[in-house]
């Protein structure tokens, strides 16, 4: 084997884990244009010592405010999800023990579902 | 896609004896956990932006503090090499012939996340001297 990603073994047996393969690619695809453009918008078009309150709040409750939420909120969604996902690639990797296995699974579940609640709470309740 | 598990993991990541594709490996994990350990920081310096104006100002030195500035590229190029590996993998993977041109994508990728990457931090020096 001199490449890792000869191809990378697209798991077999559970659907869970065939779902979860193909969600990281698509999920990746989606993300390398909405990630790359965030950057560049924050970086060239807002500058970062130009970002503040007012900028943050202006892009939510402006006329393009549905755009950005929706936006955010898809970033936020798709990101969250494939980030704790890969974290529990490198777990499944490192950790053998089956019982310390499932306290790291809980724990991962328990911060995604934390980054999608608070991260969702102010896309969608804040108002100025 | 997993290290030798009969191994260590610092010993096992390091003597692995592959080619282009261990490097790219490792480089894809730690764009990975990097860039999964600063949403969790992002999600929570947003939700700020919810609380009050002046509990986001506090946090604002993530952005503006020159010093951290290090850190941010070093995320973003984190970003662009998790994103271009990715997309070759995803390429890789579904269209498999083009395994045949892995050194030519393996090079198109880190051409592209060159370019990006000093085109950001470009852009972010000409905004510490403007
Ligand atoms: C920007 C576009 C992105 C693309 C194209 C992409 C693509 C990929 C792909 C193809 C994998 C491999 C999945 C597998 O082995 O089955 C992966 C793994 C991973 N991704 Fe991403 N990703 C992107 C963004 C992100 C973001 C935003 C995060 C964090 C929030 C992230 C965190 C991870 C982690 C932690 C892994 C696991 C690494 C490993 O198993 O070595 N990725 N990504």
């Amino acid at each position: 084997m001199t490449t890792r990603y000869a191809r990378t073994p697209k798991p077999s047996g559970s659907t869970f884990e065939v779902l979860s393969w193909f969600y990281m690619r698509a999920s990746g695809a989606l993300l390398a244009l909405m990630v790359v453009f965030h950057l560049i918008w924050m970086h060239y078009v807002i500058g970062l010592t130009n970002i503040d309150f007012d900028v943050i709040a202006g892009r939510w409750t402006g006329p393009g405010g549905i755009f950005w939420r929706s936006y955010d909120l898809t970033l936020l969604i798709l990101a969250s999800l494939h980030g704790m996902n890969g974290i529990r690639f490198v777990t499944d990797d490192y950790i053998h023990n089956r019982g310390w296995r499932a306290v790291v699974k809980a724990l991962i579940a328990l911060v995604l579902l934390l980054m999608v609640v608070f991260g969702g709470l102010v896309i969608f309740t804040f108002n100025g | 896609m997993s290290a030798n598990p009969k191994k260590g993991f610092v010993s096992s990541t390091l003597s692995y004896k592959g080619g282009i594709g261990h490097w790219s490996w490792i480089l894809h994990r730690l764009g990975g956990l990097g860039i999964a350990f600063f949403l969790i920081l992002h999600i929570l310096d947003i939700f700020m932006v919810g609380v009050s104006r002046a509990a986001f100002e506090e946090l604002l030195f993530i952005y503006h503090e020159p010093l951290l500035r290090p850190v941010i590229w070093a995320l973003v190029f984190g970003v662009f090499y998790h994103a271009l590996n990715g997309l070759r993998i995803i390429i890789q993977d579904f269209w498999p012939h083009m395994f045949r041109y892995q050194k030519q994508l393996a090079t198109t990728v880190w051409v592209i996340v060159i370019v990006l990457t000093v085109f950001l931090v470009g852009v972010d020096i000409a905004g510490m001297l403007a």
